[in-house]
């Protein structure tokens, strides 16, 4: 088999693991129909395919209202947290680069914590959820700081200085959170468990609210595949070849920012994701960013799937958070592929 | 054929000046050879013209300015092989050559068939084709050499940059590079403005060499009236003889201060 034929295998092969992380996912947790059954039932919402599942309306609601959107958005959040890594990493050329480096993170803690704080009691009655809306604007006007900051003292072409920025961000937020936090002790451990992540109570409307987002930001990051490897090369080589540096840096962090602060609003912040499977996938696939992307997709997707899962068994009934798993099963796994990775230089 | 004009070109990084009122021609066809000592602004007029400082005056191609251009439009005309180029580790040598193809790619769009088969053809001209599909991280500096050479004539442009094109390799690479843009120039009738620190490969490969100095053009001309021993002591420091061949090449030689044994 030659290389290329080899590499063309790459994306089915990780379809095929989605699908059956997916099916996985939907089997696996509590109440809910016995594992045998899912397949047939998912089979029986089929456009004209009719089966009897034999899975009761209870068991039903389980697996459509509880299971499935928990699913979906793992894998929505599981593929645009690991997208958006593999860009910011791809246009800042810095293999230690994450999703939440321009303060992202920080600044939908911050977001966060100031709902919580202010009395999450009183806006029970909204028609919408306030928590994600104020993540969400958090997270993008840090990392618009963090841009003004960077552009204002640096040169526009110097990616040190923002990142530098957003370094600074991140910790002007992080001071003002833990301030916010000393003052209320008592909101700590909702504000905690924000911060490590859930999935947990994931509903359709989450989805729907982070579905545009994740679609558009997406199709834009993966539409740049082609120049992500033209600037691998450096600003001043891919200038000289045409491409417009400055551009095509502003526009890829736009959408990877926009993408990650909607999952992040609705998940929390899940760590690791964004730079564990971008580097799996450069292990396996290797580092051209036009398989790199469309790869980094599906198997962020799956991970996160997967990694949803020891979360719903581990301490039953309560729920790990799953920023604790993603940590848990990522660190160990990462320095494998690092060990190897270092073999295969020498 | 295509010529390239300066016109009080000046370059300069905050208050230090790095180029001062440069105006030359550089005729079609013609290779004109920038020397000088560190610091004299060589690569400053040559990242001027790749349009990656900013400059004062005019350069202008085929007498229409390069202002005018759009970044694009530059790279299909100009073809720039730095220094020191970045040659990530894990992509093949095809993948690299094909990143010249890049103006002529649209922004969300691929490369076509054309292009691909337009970057094999020009692999198997340099004689690199076998190593297509080999990680540029395993080659060599003379072999890296060529796939930079390779990726610079796959943007099709008329003009050639080359700075310092021979500082990281061995004589025999030396001669064998400078050979094949030679001989690609002849083919093609590339422009060719060039850097290049030795100062008998610049004059022997060279129409015409430029001297350099603080940021000033102090001579220019065909090498044996800018290679004298007098005009190089003046402005490099140094103490060299300058040898005539029989065929007419300038041979630089140092000289050492103490008496040779």
């Amino acid at each position: 088999m030659t290389e290329t034929t080899r590499r063309s295998w790459w994306l089915p092969g990780a379809g095929l693991l989605l699908a059956v992380a997916f099916l996985f996912g939907a089997m696996i947790g509590p109440a809910g129909p016995e594992w045998w059954r899912v397949p047939l039932e998912l089979l029986d919402r089929l456009p004209f395919v009719s089966i009897d599942s034999g899975v009761s309306p209870l068991e039903s609601t389980v697996l459509w209202e509880i299971r499935m959107p928990r699913v979906v958005l793992a894998a929505l959040v599981g593929s645009m947290l690991s997208l958006a890594g593999a860009s910011y990493q791809g246009v800042f050329r810095n293999p230690l680069v994450d999703p939440y480096l321009l303060g992202v993170a920080a600044g939908a803690g911050l977001g966060a914590t100031l709902v919580i704080v202010v009395n999450r009691t009183a806006t029970e009655s909204w028609p919408i959820d306030p928590l994600p809306l104020a993540a969400f604007i958090g997270g993008l006007l840090a990392v618009l700081l963090t841009y003004l900051v960077g552009a204002a003292f640096g040169a526009a072409r110097v990616s040190a200085t923002l990142v530098l920025a957003g370094v600074a961000v991140t910790s002007l937020a992080t001071a003002i959170q833990t301030f916010i936090l000393q003052r209320n002790s008592e909101v700590v451990r909702q504000v905690y468990s924000w911060i490590l992540g859930r999935l947990s109570t994931a509903t359709w409307s989450d989805v729907r609210l982070v579905l545009p987002y994740v679609i558009v930001s997406s199709g834009v990051l993966l539409a740049h595949r082609r120049l992500l490897d033209v600037m691998r090369i450096g600003d001043d080589e891919a200038q000289s070849l045409g491409a417009r540096v400055d551009r095509i840096r502003l526009t890829v962090v736009v959408a990877a920012t926009l993408g990650t602060s909607a999952v992040v609003s609705v998940s929390g912040l899940i760590g690791f994701v964004g730079i564990m499977v971008p580097h799996l996938v450069r292990f396996l696939a290797g580092a051209s960013y036009r398989r790199l992307l469309p790869l980094t997709v599906m198997v962020g997707a799956t991970f996160l799937i997967v990694a949803d899962v020891p979360g719903r068994i581990l301490s039953d009934p309560a729920e790990t958070p799953i920023g604790v798993v993603t940590a848990f099963l990522g660190a160990p796994f990462f320095i494998i592929v690092l060990r190897s990775r270092q073999g295969a230089l020498r | 054929m295509t010529s390239l004009a300066f016109s009080n070109l000046s370059v300069s990084y905050g208050d230090s000046v790095a180029v001062e009122s440069f105006t030359d021609t550089v005729r079609p066809g013609e290779w004109l050879c920038l020397i000088g000592p560190n610091g004299a602004g060589k690569s400053s007029l040559l990242r001027s013209v790749a349009g990656l400082v900013k400059y004062d005056g005019q350069i202008t191609v085929d007498g229409a300015s390069l202002d005018l251009r759009s970044t694009r439009r530059r790279a299909e005309l100009i073809a720039h092989v730095p220094q020191s180029p970045a040659l990530p580790d894990d992509m093949t040598a095809f993948e690299y050559v094909l990143l010249g193809r890049n103006p002529y790619v649209s922004y969300f769009g691929s490369e076509t068939k054309h292009d691909r088969e337009l970057v094999r053809q020009i692999l198997e001209r340099l004689d690199v084709s076998e190593f297509a599909k080999r990680r540029l991280g395993t080659l060599s500096g003379g072999e890296r050499q060529r796939i930079v050479i390779a990726r610079a004539l796959a943007q099709e442009a008329p003009i050639l940059l080359l700075d310092e094109p021979t500082s990281a390799l061995d004589i025999g690479h030396q001669q064998q590079a400078l050979e094949l843009v030679d001989r690609l120039r002849r083919e093609h009738g590339f422009t060719v403005l060039s850097a290049m620190h030795d100062l008998t490969l610049a004059g022997l490969y060279s129409d015409r060499l430029a001297l350099l100095h603080h940021g000033h053009c102090v001579s220019s001309g065909p090498a044996d009236e800018v290679l004298r021993a007098e005009t190089l002591s003046e402005f490099y420091g140094v103490s060299v003889s300058v040898h005539r061949d029989p065929d007419g090449t300038v041979v630089v030689v140092p000289r050492r201060s103490a008496p040779l044994a």
